[in-house]
């Protein structure tokens, strides 16, 4: 596979969210305003960059059997040090966000990255995939939270042009607007095939 | 062979953990000051938000109300010594996502000047109307003295309006009105006594 290609194939092709659903957690909950799923979005690229480079780079050195608690301990830290730093620095952002900064510990994504590709891969892919996972992420969550910050709050970026519809601000909108993205997403793919 | 491969996996899980620890040390090192720092700033803001006008010295006092379990900090306001007022930052778990906190602001005889969400996570679009620049609610509770009566909505006999769709998220803003006025009275005890 072609360097270009690991980079790529995680917008699209092999999208986390839209084609792979893992991580529907934090894209339903976080999904509200595109503000947050920015913020979400790189916060979980730095830290899929960091835990993938990390790891790739020490897969001769762990042992098979402890390689999971190994991996957790080394994104739980990564996540820990995003979480201070938003914290820090980013307050309002870090509000916002709250609970979901510290579940990115347990989003599938990745230790997914990290037990199927890093793990396997030499560095320079690992680190590659794992920007490349990261932009696909964002960028899912960015379509949902647009699609439901138009329709639910009747705002753009934060700046309210009508009154939405509620629904699409509370969970089961989240699932509609999921539900079609993905449907969207995989019909486009199809009919590329 | 087997001891080997033990001593392998203790090995390399040690040394993970105990960089992962130092790199947190030093992170949460580098972070303490701006985070300790942007909360104060926000709890300065709110402190300006509920006692208006106010531009003197504050000292912090901790009370622990009758029926919850957290103690709370009172701020005492005083000007050129003068007690002014006191602000309460109060909570309360009667929220519809957790526990929310809310400044609540008093002049000397009780009256309510101001009040100011800190913290919540009510459900966006409904129940964090609450909000000041998402609605009127708080202001509805600016110049209420509480007496005998504690502050309700009207659905509970009360003369506080709730917001539409979220009675749960306004009730629980008048417990924390309420609570504030408890540590409001014991604050109060405690000036006089001095």
């Amino acid at each position: 596979m072609s360097k270009w290609s690991i980079l790529t194939k995680g917008i699209i092709k092999e999208n986390p969210t839209l084609v792979l659903v893992l991580g529907t957690c934090p894209s339903l909950a976080v999904t509200t305003s595109v503000s947050n799923a920015i913020g979400m979005g790189l916060a979980t690229t730095f830290v899929l960059l960091m835990s993938n480079m990390l790891i790739s780079s020490l897969k001769s050195v762990i042992p098979n059997k402890v390689r999971i608690p190994a991996f957790i301990v080394i994104i739980a830290t990564f996540v820990s040090i995003v979480d201070l730093i938003l914290q820090g620095f980013v307050p309002v952002l870090a509000a916002s966000l709250g609970i979901f900064i510290p579940l990115i510990v347990v989003n599938c994504i990745v230790l997914g990255r990290a037990e199927a590709f890093a793990s396997k891969n030499s560095v320079l892919d690992s680190i590659l995939d794992g920007i490349g996972m990261g932009i696909g992420f964002t960028f899912a969550l960015t379509i949902i939270a647009a699609f439901r910050e138009l329709l639910g709050s009747g705002s753009i970026l934060g700046h309210k042009l009508f009154d939405g519809a509620l629904v699409f601000v509370l969970a089961p909108g989240a699932f509609f607007v999921m539900g079609f993205v993905i449907a969207i997403v995989g019909y486009l793919k199809r009919e590329k095939n | 062979m087997k001891n080997k491969e033990l001593l392998n996996m203790l090995v390399s899980l040690t040394l993970i953990a105990v960089v992962a620890a130092l790199a947190l040390a030093a992170c949460y090192n580098l972070t303490k000051a701006p985070i300790e720092q942007s909360k104060r700033s926000k709890q300065q803001a709110a402190l300006q938000q509920v006692l208006p006008g106010f531009t003197g010295e504050t000292r912090e006092m901790k009370f622990l109300p009758i029926d919850g379990k957290d103690s709370l900090s009172v701020f005492l306001a005083y000007e050129n010594e003068r007690w002014v007022g006191v602000a309460v930052n109060s909570y309360t778990d009667k929220g519809f996502s957790g526990r929310f906190t809310v400044m609540v602001g008093f002049d000397t005889t009780g009256k309510i000047t101001g009040t100011e969400v800190l913290e919540m996570n009510e459900t966006p679009g409904l129940g964090d109307n609450i909000k000041k620049e998402k609605s009127d609610f708080s202001k509805q509770f600016d110049g209420k003295i509480i007496e005998a009566k504690t502050l309700s909505v009207k659905k509970d006999g009360g003369d506080i309006d709730a917001i539409t769709a979220a009675t749960i998220s306004s009730r629980a803003y008048c417990d924390a009105v309420n609570r504030a006025h408890d540590m409001f009275l014991l604050a109060k005890k405690e000036v006089n006594y001095e």
